[in-house]
């Protein structure tokens, strides 16, 4: 951008000489340093000097063009509107189902599967470990019978539907797959995601069952497969959600996701597949958190760092593997136990911050989530924001309405260089898997979890209602409670399908399931037989867990 | 004075560990004594850390709803090893309908999202202090 030709790169300083000193020995400022949420300094104001090295076409450029600073799509969301993707599950396969229907109905435009902590873990509903467990945190799921009455009355071939599995992901797709195929639906055409993302589950949210380099084995084997069979699928969602839930800053989110995804696509290189036939397949998921400026920056850094690590380090010339694509969710951390209404505000303004960003598809917590898993009324409710902000304020008519601003684009430059920054010392370390078996991604989010918290109880950032504005009655809201009855009908419906399956069958799939994860083979093969022959999760997972045993990280402060 | 020694422990299949993490280093930056066990331990390991510890305080973080199926448990490992005097608390997110069943089994202290890190040092130092004194 060019600087005004009044001199004003000398303009900011004399600014502050000769019309903020004066102001500050009458009235100072309310606090010596400005942060944003994750502690990065502020200034008082950006000017055009602030970008003197920029230079549009290389740093920002219009939207649908390279780096897609400004977006991937030339239209914005005047030609689609993100996806409105509410992420739902608890209880029984029934009772999520109906709750799907529920939100379909209330014009939400895609699905998103929340499972329960066994399932997550590769672990059936009768196992020793997961007593107390099932259908607490997500539904339950154990085999295909589970999967089948999940989408009953649900075409797959006419919805999205993205699932947040990770270490038993590959089982769970080869069950949707299954579920699909027996609808009628083509693989070639159905279209969602699922999660697939083992390393930010050993950085931050810890769901991993296998180490780690098996572990990128079944992505890779996933990338093989889709760019084969079902070319429109989502392969995986390279999350910083959870990675920022954990307690990381803003920029460590974006530094650590998006390095987890050049260790995906190196690994899929490694295992022999050529850059643009995978890559356009690999999508990102980011958290939508307070900070509302620092947020947009984020998306617009991110996108940028894609499309050119993708060129320049791995000399990918399809476009598509230059385009961040990415889902957003609301800030769960933000949320408050405290005069929970105002967790509507919040949400709202964070969901303002992912859409201004240029989200592809969202979703919005509920105000009860500090409290318990959502009721209908309280997702209803999260699914209007996300209507309201779409239909009512009119920012869908403009494509990135930030681009030009000193402060946003200053920020996004600094965000960048900041993350290039974490990228070459977890390059200096060998790779991202390096940097999780020394701790150092884990480090570094614990650090900041509990600067943060410091913040907090010197009231160096204020939280409403909880460390200022405190009121003494708790306000009592309707809460969703989930008793043991999901534990006891889903055991027994496991406890009747073992009976009536073809346990032949099943113990030849899970015999070549282990033979194919000692040798090369890819392992899709064997698990989309696993799940036809009503094998279990556990028993999949279980599987491999014998071939390949099992990682526990070295608990530390 | 000997400090206070606790043990902070994640049971049950959940991965979230940041409350967990960022307590023990409160209790730790407060002069205690502070083992934190790792993720998924099962009630006998919890009560077996506590036991060869010497532990004061067992804090369990909960934040999956299986609080209800995993504290009895820890209580009664405890009781049966003849540990009837170790402070129990939990942090996580736990309903209200469930605090009076908690405290009948003796987990008085149960710290929910928002709570002041200095309220749970308070709490723990004043209950651990008091039975040490008494030992």
């Amino acid at each position: 951008m060019k600087t005004a030709t009044d001199g004003s790169a000398a303009g900011k300083a004399r600014w502050e000489e000769h019309t903020v000193a004066p102001t500050l020995k009458t009235s100072a400022e309310r606090a010596r340093e400005f942060t944003t949420i994750s502690g990065r300094p502020i200034d008082r104001l950006y000017a055009a000097e602030d970008l003197a090295g920029l230079d549009y076409a290389r740093d920002v450029n219009d939207p649908g063009g390279f780096p897609y600073t400004r977006g991937i799509h030339p239209t914005g969301y005047r030609g689609k509107l993100w996806t409105m993707r509410q992420f739902s599950g608890f209880g029984t396969p029934q009772e999520t189902n109906a709750r799907y229907k529920h939100l379909l109905a209330a014009g939400g435009t895609g699905l998103s599967v929340a499972f329960d902590l066994p399932t997550l873990m590769g672990r059936d509903p009768d196992h020793e470990l997961s007593r107390g467990e099932v259908g607490k945190c997500g539904v339950s799921i154990a085999s295909l019978a589970d999967m089948e009455t999940l989408f009953e009355g649900i075409s797959l071939a006419d919805i999205t539907t993205s699932m947040t599995i990770n270490s038993p992901a590959s089982m769970i797709f080869a069950m949707y797959l299954v579920v699909a195929e027996k609808q009628g639906a083509n693989w070639k055409t159905i279209s969602g995601t699922i999660q697939n993302d083992i390393l930010k589950e050993f950085i931050a949210q810890k769901e991993y069952i296998y180490p780690p380099r098996p572990s990128m084995r079944l992505i890779t084997d996933v990338f093989a497969f889709c760019a084969r069979e079902v070319p429109k699928w989502n392969t995986i969602s390279v999350s910083g959600y959870h990675i920022r839930e954990a307690g990381a800053t803003a920029l460590q989110e974006l530094a650590f996701t998006l390095r987890d995804g050049v260790e995906y696509v190196q690994y899929g290189v490694e295992a022999g597949l050529n850059v643009d036939d995978f890559v356009p397949r690999i999508s990102f998921f980011f958290n939508a958190h307070s900070d509302f400026f620092e947020e947009i920056a984020k998306y617009r850094a991110a996108r940028k760092i894609w499309a050119n690590v993708m060129k320049d380090r791995f000399g990918a010339v399809d476009e598509r593997s230059w385009k961040l694509r990415f889902h957003s969710q609301t800030a769960g951390v933000s949320l408050t136990a405290q005069q929970p209404h105002n967790n509507v505000v919040r949400t709202a303004l964070q969901a303002l911050s992912a859409v201004l960003g240029g989200t592809q598809s969202l979703h919005t917590n509920s105000l009860d989530e500090a409290l318990a898993l959502p009721t209908a009324e309280a997702a209803t409710l999260a699914l209007r924001t996300q209507q309201i902000i779409a239909h009512e304020t009119g920012v869908r008519n403009v494509v990135d309405p930030f681009g030009g601003s000193y402060f946003v684009e200053r920020l996004t430059l600094d965000m960048e260089r900041c993350a290039l920054e974490y990228f070459d010392t977890i390059d200096r370390m060998g790779g991202m898997v390096e940097a999780i078996e020394r701790g150092f991604p884990q480090r570094e989010v614990s650090e900041s979890a509990y600067r943060f918290q410091q913040a907090v109880e010197r009231k160096e950032k204020i939280i409403v209602g909880v460390n200022d504005f405190v009121v003494d009655e708790r306000t009592a809201v309707p809460t969703l409670y989930i008793d043991e009855a999901a534990a006891a009908r889903q055991t027994e419906h496991l406890r009747q399908l073992r009976q009536a399956r073809d346990n032949g069958r099943v113990r030849r799939a899970l015999d070549e399931l282990k033979r194919t994860a000692e040798g090369h083979g890819n392992t899709m093969a064997p698990l989309l037989e696993g799940a036809r022959a009503y094998a279990t999760v556990g028993e999949m997972c279980d599987a491999l867990r014998d071939v390949w045993g099992e990682y526990t990280e070295t608990p530390t402060i | 004075m000997a400090k206070i020694r606790v043990v902070i422990a994640k049971p049950g299949l959940d991965g979230h560990d940041r409350g967990a993490k960022v307590i023990a280093r409160a209790l730790r930056d407060a002069g205690m004594e502070v083992i934190y066990t790792g993720l998924r331990q099962t009630p006998q390991q919890i009560v077996t850390a506590a036991l060869q510890e010497d532990a004061d305080v067992i804090g369990l973080s909960i934040l999956s709803g299986a609080h209800n199926h995993i504290c009895p448990e820890v209580v009664r490992l405890l009781r049966e090893k003849g540990l009837n005097d170790v402070l129990v608390v939990l942090g996580g997110i736990i309903p209200d309908t469930d605090l009076p069943g908690l405290a009948a089994m003796g987990i008085t202290g149960v710290f929910r999202p928002g709570t002041r890190m200095q309220e749970i040092i308070d709490f723990v130092s004043q209950r651990a202090r008091s039975r040490a004194d008494v030992v």
